[in-house]
């Protein structure tokens, strides 16, 4: 029989200690949103909806964060005056 | 005023800010409930980073980040067993920009009422530097509707001052799809399906925002993603009445759900607009109100949609949409009819 160990012996359990921004999940998209910043109204609704938070307001222009965007399109589908564009990623 | 110590999340221009969120000991300030979209986009950071490994175009991190939009302060997230938890903690990572605690399936709400009381007594003893430390749990439909039901009836029986988001996809996802307590009649799952023995789930969706309700808690409410201004304020209110809150957030699921990644908003807002699934809350003084776009169309039925509006975006209800099965169909429009028709009755603010 091995003797029991005590909490001060067990090792610390699963915390996470890095942030996910260090993960890109860029490379997921296989459709890229191109934003036409001359069309946008700066309505923000594709900042709220993005479930990948990257979509960036800069305080004047709304830009994407391919290290993050996954390609989902919801972006373009909300935005209320199409300003945001699918286009296929070149395949490698 | 504190708005000295007020936690600065800065902003620089131009500059993504995935910030974590950081208070400074003896805060005691609240942050602003931010309504307007540009403030917003200016002012708040979302508790939940992005590098999430949730699929592309998921409603969960939706409802998080506008959830925590509403946050008033110290908050810690309690998350149970289901995809949100297991994308957003991949060992080593973590996409939690709050304090975070994960627990096993079946107890969210028995974790919560753990942290809710361990923050008491620190108040109690003097050992905690904040006014106030609030508890939301973030918990899917197989861990709410089925497992965890009987740990969140016990918690809002003791009443613990904790906000319980449900976020509903409708089965259980992370598993590859099975039906749940949450799952609707004639739905595809991987545990349902459809084909010439079954037409999908045999069985109607549990109830179960009103199950709360049945309990009489201080605050229940619904909410989608679509609706994000009712959202925010569903959850500003539920963090802010003493005791336990629920809100049973409509989360769609592209995987499960079967439908193109760039419609998660678009279906929640087809939900609503046929009435499957109608925005209100309830408080145990007012009663049941509806709110947002479930309010207009209490007052104008003509905005009412037929069900098909929200089936036929989705591979799940394909089989509905064939001709042999309208009988189905209308079994279903009938089921929500009749549900809308009881909301309506008891609803306060809807017009008799
Ligand atoms: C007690 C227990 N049973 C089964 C599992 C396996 N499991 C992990 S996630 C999951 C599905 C969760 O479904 P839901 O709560 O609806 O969340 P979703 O993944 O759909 O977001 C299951 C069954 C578990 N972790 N613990
Ligand atoms: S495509 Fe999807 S992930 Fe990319 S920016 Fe638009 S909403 Fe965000
Ligand atoms: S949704 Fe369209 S109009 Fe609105 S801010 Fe985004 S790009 Fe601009
Ligand atoms: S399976 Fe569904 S709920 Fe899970 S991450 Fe993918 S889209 Fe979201
Ligand atoms: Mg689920």
């Amino acid at each position: 029989m091995t003797e029991l160990r005590g909490y001060k012996e067990l090792p610390i359990g699963a915390v996470p200690f890095r942030l996910s921004t260090d993960y890109k999940t860029g490379d997921w998209r296989a459709l890229r949103p191109v934003v036409d910043n001359n069309k946008c109204v700066k309505c923000m609704l594709c900042w709220i909806f993005c479930p990948d938070m990257a979509i960036i307001w800069d305080g004047e222009q709304i830009k994407v964060n391919y290290d993050y965007c996954k390609g989902c399109g919801i972006c373009a589908h909300e935005c209320p005056v199409k300003a945001i564009d699918m286009v296929p990623e070149p395949s490698e | 005023m504190a708005q000295q110590t007020l936690p600065q999340i800065p902003i620089k221009k131009g500059e993504p800010a995935y910030k974590l969120w950081i208070f400074e000991p003896g805060w005691k300030g609240e942050l602003p409930l931010i309504l307007n979209p540009r403030q917003l986009a200016e002012q708040k950071r979302a508790a939940i980073l992005p590098g999430h490994r949730l699929c592309a175009g998921c409603a969960a991190p939706i409802i998080v980040k506008l959830a925590s939009f509403a946050f008033r302060g110290p908050t810690i997230v309690v998350n149970a067993t289901g995809c949100l938890e297991v994308a957003t903690t991949i060992f080593p990572y973590t996409s939690w920009a709050v304090p975070w605690i994960h627990n096993a399936f079946e107890n969210a709400a028995a974790t919560a009422s753990g942290v809710e009381s361990a923050i008491k007594a620190f108040k109690k003893t003097e050992r905690l530097p904040w006014d106030h430390v609030d508890v939301v749990v973030f918990g899917g439909d197989g861990g709410t509707f089925d497992i965890g039901l009987q740990s969140l009836s016990g918690a809002a029986e003791r009443g613990h001052d904790f906000l319980y988001i449900l976020y509903d996809n409708e089965a259980y996802m992370n598993t590859g799809i099975q039906r749940s307590g949450g799952t609707p009649k004639y739905a595809w799952t991987t545990t349902s399906p459809v084909g010439s023995v079954l037409p999908g789930k045999t069985q109607h969706k549990k109830p179960i925002a009103d199950i709360m309700v049945a309990h009489r808690i201080p605050y229940v409410a619904t909410a989608t993603p679509a609706h994000w201004l009712d959202l925010m304020k569903k959850v500003r209110k539920g963090i802010e009445v003493n005791g336990p809150a629920f809100i049973h957030a409509l989360s769609s699921c592209d995987r499960g759900w079967r439908h193109d990644t760039a419609l998660a908003i678009e279906v929640s807002r087809r939900a609503v607009d046929t009435c499957y699934f109608p925005l209100w809350e309830w408080t145990p003084e007012k009663g049941y109100m509806l709110t947002d776009r479930s309010l207009s169309i209490a007052r104008n039925p003509k905005l009412k949609q037929p069900i098909e509006r929200f089936l036929e975006v989705q591979g799940r209800f394909k089989h509905l949409l064939r001709p042999e099965n309208r009988h189905l169909l209308k079994d279903l429009q009938e089921w929500v009819d009749k549900v809308w028709e009881d909301l309506l009755n008891r609803a306060v603010n809807a017009p008799r």
